[in-house]
């Protein structure tokens, strides 16, 4: 309703004489809506049971590795470095580290290889999608446990199904078989067989949950970005490794990441399959803390075992983290 | 001969549910600029997916160049495509995003360079090479896409509504630019856009597309003046077409021939009446909403006065009004073809 | 230069060729697909045989083991759930895993809205301090959480996992969680507080039905972890009533050096399948979770 109106224009039609409202009291904040108030009471329960339920122990963790608590004698004596020394003396110790290096770094590589190709199987368009995805997560989302005990029987050292597929084609059990003239492979029974079916075991258990976190990237990657490498001449390979794993590399890390995190801290496969046998070459730091600890009731050992592993961890987390930052395109 | 042509193309999704393209045959000139307008739905980008090769026929053959290439995945098509969002490849440099097609044909280094540094100087994006997609606005985007997809030396350019994500001011320079750029390259380009105005500023002739069939194809005054059917005649033209129905028939014509009849004072003109409710001020035309009656039912229209025309009108009155009966178009009520004139 | 065919007969050639390359794709896609599923799952398959096999085909090595050289027998999973507490074990785990999820969503879901949401400077330390919990590998805590298990008086009671589970699965789901509902609109929440709502009204009636995909994500993801997790059910239950299935099994069916296997192998694939078809039937909604939550998060 400007003063410059068109003379043209229609007379402005005033609204009928409104009802005077009375004006309201000015509204108070309730608890409902101060967002100070607010963040601070929706974050606290998960805070305050986070820090009575891992902080404590956590603390008492790093106390007990600093102490000489067992099973038998709880009391709480100050010992300083001893327990580290003695597990620095310990060659089962410096035996376990490596174990737990070549068990992470070699099972890593593979769980992020297998995830991508199994990622892309999975976004394929195919007939009985379904089932495969079915059967697909059944390693996965069976409890480590039991889907480790049915492997104990499959790496039996007498009963192995493997073994068996393996003598009827003649490439075991004979003289010049390529797997020897043995029986049986003793999956579980030689020191090198067995870590390496450790890391198949354990591999095969997570590969679905890497590839699974590995789709989420690669349906993030707009279907734009495809075409155009299709338009500009790109075959399946070069878009592979020019456009669609460069994109999906942040997951990837996150998957890693995930991986990580599960390998060192699992002791089910290595508990349930060789008991950190044979001779200790399965024997992880996470199985051997164990061991000491609960089973050895040298409380104070295991503690500064497993003390020894956070930092590791932390350090690889940090690390991909700030990869993952750094390698964000947006 | 065309250099893309499309025969008797039909694609269908969903079983055939959805007939996104219903039969279209159509062929380019060489080095023209081919738009494909329609409204959201219309088949036009499904269309120029199809060309390009991304989408599958279900009937029907795509030639470009004079080769069928129905069935050959989108390398091999010699086309260059720009996408709605230019697909930019985020995690390479501009100049990496230039010459990727480059590498992709395994052409020699030195060669490739050269073809980048003619293409980014051609677009004047030169200084941008070193960037990173992230870094760049919507209009050094566009021109990276563009010299993207020049570097190809295609045989037409395939665009898909490139320029709606640029902000309006933006848009009219884009346009501009995009103009002088095809006509100095002369590549043949097929252009999809829902917004009319762009597809009459840019197009040399226009093809409008609606629930996937081709209505009508020429060059913008032709499919302004002399449209084929209704939904040219109204999707064209901003305010649209003004159609009264008249036995069975509907009578068009455009808002700018409908003036006070002091303006027309001399020749073959119609008479009718106005009753002017509304009045708007665009731009120094005066846009006159209102009802007609004389030479059918009564209608809403729309009257366009441009500046010249000074008549006074006041919302709320009635007014002689006329239109020169060479610009009467003739429609039939139920087909909404084109009609025969009729004497009124 | 834009490569393509330059004579007729060259595009012929051409499009041969293409056609073949794809039928290849899809035959390479079905082989890999049947590979992949038969790697996975080949555990499983002979699984559910071995469980129905006598003794006597079971325990000579000559036999095929995949198949019935004597007449499959139901009576090893008979035995699992006559006469060991499997059922009871199955569920604990169930009613064990619903408090666990229930729990980790009173207490999650409101932590990361209030991360993600209400702009706090602390915000972002905050999110990353929650992940690196989740990094404290609980091969580490459970000697002294024992110690504190005992203190709470759980000591030996299937509601000691009730009560230290949510440590394991709050950090990770928060993580997913605030990632999930940093791209829900806020819109939507400011909509409802001008219509009328409280901040907290707002959050229930209009952020947390749009966060579902997200919140499917974390209770399967969740439910998973727990129905697994094998360390602290091994350290803090020993009562046989008690146990959930993780624990339970191995070692009801293992008594020193005698392997039940065929009900061994009968309860894997019990507890497997069901958890499986669950999971398959929200991997699409999890995947939705986890590509807001992880990857743009």
């Amino acid at each position: 309703m400007s003063a410059g109106a068109n003379p043209a224009a229609p007379t402005a039609i005033r609204p009928p004489e409104a009802p005077v409202t009375p004006v309201p009291a000015a509204p108070r904040r309730r608890l409902a809506d101060r967002e100070g108030a607010l963040a601070w009471i929706f974050l606290m329960p998960s805070v305050a049971y986070i820090i009575v339920l891992v902080a404590v122990p956590f603390v008492l963790a790093i106390g007990f590795a600093f102490s000489d608590v067992t099973a038998g004698d709880p009391s709480f004596d100050w010992v300083g470095l001893r327990n580290f020394r003695r597990a620095f003396d310990d060659p089962v110790f410096w035996q376990s580290l490596t174990n737990t290096v070549v068990f992470t770094g070699v099972s890593m590589v593979l769980i992020v290889l297998l995830g991508k190709v199994l990622a892309n199987i999975l976004m394929a368009d195919f007939r009985g999608k379904w089932v495969v995805r079915f059967l697909v997560l059944l390693p996965w989302t069976t409890p480590v446990a039991l889907s480790s005990v049915a492997w104990l029987w499959m790496l039996d050292s007498i009963f192995s199904p493997i073994d068996w597929v393996l003598r009827e084609l003649s490439l075991l059990g004979q003289e010049g078989a390529l797997f020897g003239d043995a029986s049986n492979m003793y999956w579980l029974g030689k020191p090198g067989l067995a870590m390496t079916s450790v890391i198949a075991v354990h591999v095969w258990r997570i590969t679905p949950l890497a590839a699974v976190i590995m789709m989420a990237g690669l349906v993030a990657i707009p279907r734009d970005l495809e075409e155009a490498a299709q338009v500009d001449g790109a075959g399946y390979w070069r878009r592979m490794f020019e456009v669609t794993i460069p994109m999906v590399l942040p997951v990837a890390a996150v998957a890693a990441l995930f991986g990580v995190v599960f390998t060192f801290t699992d002791i089910a496969v290595v508990d349930v399959l060789t008991r950190g046998g044979p001779n200790n070459s399965t024997q992880v730091l996470t199985s051997w803390a164990f061991f000491r600890g609960i089973e050895g009731g040298d409380i104070g050992q295991g503690a500064a075992t497993a003390l020894f592993m956070f930092p590791i961890l932390l350090a690889a987390a940090v690390a991909i983290l700030r990869a993952v930052r750094r390698m964000e395109v947006r | 001969m065309a250099v893309v042509e499309v025969r008797e193309l039909v694609k269908t999704f969903d079983h055939g549910k959805v007939r996104a393209i219903d039969g279209v045959d159509l062929a380019t000139e060489r080095g023209e600029y081919l738009v494909l307008l329609g409204p959201s739905g219309c088949g036009k980008t499904t269309l120029l997916r199809t060309i390009a090769g991304l989408e599958r026929p279900t009937t029907g053959q795509v030639w470009i160049d004079g080769f069928d290439v129905t069935g050959l995945p989108p390398r091999a098509r010699r086309i260059a495509m720009v996408f709605q969002s230019y697909a930019l490849y985020p995690h390479k440099s501009v100049h990496a995003n230039i010459v990727f097609p480059l590498r992709a044909a395994r052409v020699a280094q030195a060669e490739r360079e050269q073809k980048a540094r003619w293409a980014a100087e051609l677009l004047d994006i030169v200084p941008l090479l070193d960037r990173k997609p992230r870094q760049l606005s919507g209009g050094e985007r566009q021109r990276v896409a563009l010299a993207r997809a020049l570097v190809r030396e295609p045989a037409v350019f395939l665009l898909d509504e490139p320029l709606s994500n640029l902000d309006a001011k933006l848009r009219a320079t884009a346009r501009d630019e995009l103009k002088r750029f095809q006509q100095e390259v002369g590549t043949t380009t097929i252009y999809v856009t829902h917004d009319q105005a762009e597809a009459m500023g840019l197009g040399d002739r226009i093809a409008v597309l609606s629930a996937g069939r081709v209505r009508q194809v020429g060059p913008p005054v032709e499919v302004y003046d002399d449209p084929a059917d209704t939904f040219v005649a109204t999707f064209i033209g901003s305010p649209p077409m003004n159609l009264v129905p008249r036995d069975g028939l509907l009578v068009g014509f455009r808002p700018e021939h409908l003036l006070p009849a002091e303006a027309i004072p001399t020749g073959d003109r119609v008479r009718l009446k106005l009753a002017v409710d509304r009045m708007e001020y665009l731009s120094g035309d005066r846009h006159l909403y209102g009802r007609i009656s004389g030479i059918g039912q009564e209608t809403r229209v729309v009257a366009r006065l441009p500046a010249t025309v000074t008549a006074p009108i006041s919302a709320g009155e009635g007014y002689d009004f006329v239109v020169p009966r060479d610009r009467l178009r003739f429609f039939d009520a139920s087909t909404g073809q084109r009609a025969e004139p009729v004497p009124l | 230069m834009a490569t393509g065919a330059t004579t007729a007969a060259q595009a012929d050639r051409l499009r041969r060729r293409y056609a073949r390359r794809y039928v290849g794709r899809r035959i390479g896609v079905y082989l890999a697909a049947v590979t992949a599923a038969f790697l996975c799952a080949a555990p499983f398959l002979w699984s559910t045989i071995t469980a129905f096999k006598q003794n006597r085909d079971l325990y000579t090595p000559a036999n095929n083991p995949f198949r019935f050289n004597r007449p499959a027998t139901p009576d090893h999973v008979t035995y699992l759930f006559e006469r060991t507490a499997f059922v009871t074990f199955a569920w604990n785990t169930l009613w064990v895993g619903a408090l666990v999820v229930a729990i980790t969503l009173l207490l999650g879901l409101p932590a990361a809205y209030a991360l993600a949401r209400l702009e706090r400077p602390w915000a972002g330390w905050f999110g990353v301090a929650i992940f690196l919990v989740y990094l404290v590998p609980p091969t580490l805590l459970f000697l002294s959480m024992s110690r504190v298990v005992v203190e709470l008086g759980l000591q030996d009671s299937t509601w000691s996992l009730v009560v230290v589970y949510p440590t394991i699965t709050i950090p990770v789901s928060v993580w997913l969680l605030i990632g999930f509902l940093k791209t829900v609109p806020r819109d939507i929440e400011e909509q409802a507080m001008v219509d009328g709502y409280s901040r907290l009204a707002a959050f229930w009636r209009a952020v947390v039905p749009l966060a579902f995909p997200g919140v499917v994500a974390v209770v399967v993801f969740a439910f998973t972890l727990t129905a697994s997790e094998y360390i602290y059910a091994l350290s803090f239950v020993s009562p046989t009533e008690e146990k959930v299935v993780s624990t339970g099994v191995p070692t009801e069916l293992i008594r020193g050096d005698v392997f039940f296997w065929q009900s061994l192998q009968a309860a894997t694939v019990l507890v497997a399948v069901p958890i499986a078809f669950v999971f398959n039937l929200f991997l699409d909604r999890f995947i939705a979770g986890f590509t807001q939550g992880a990857v743009k998060g």
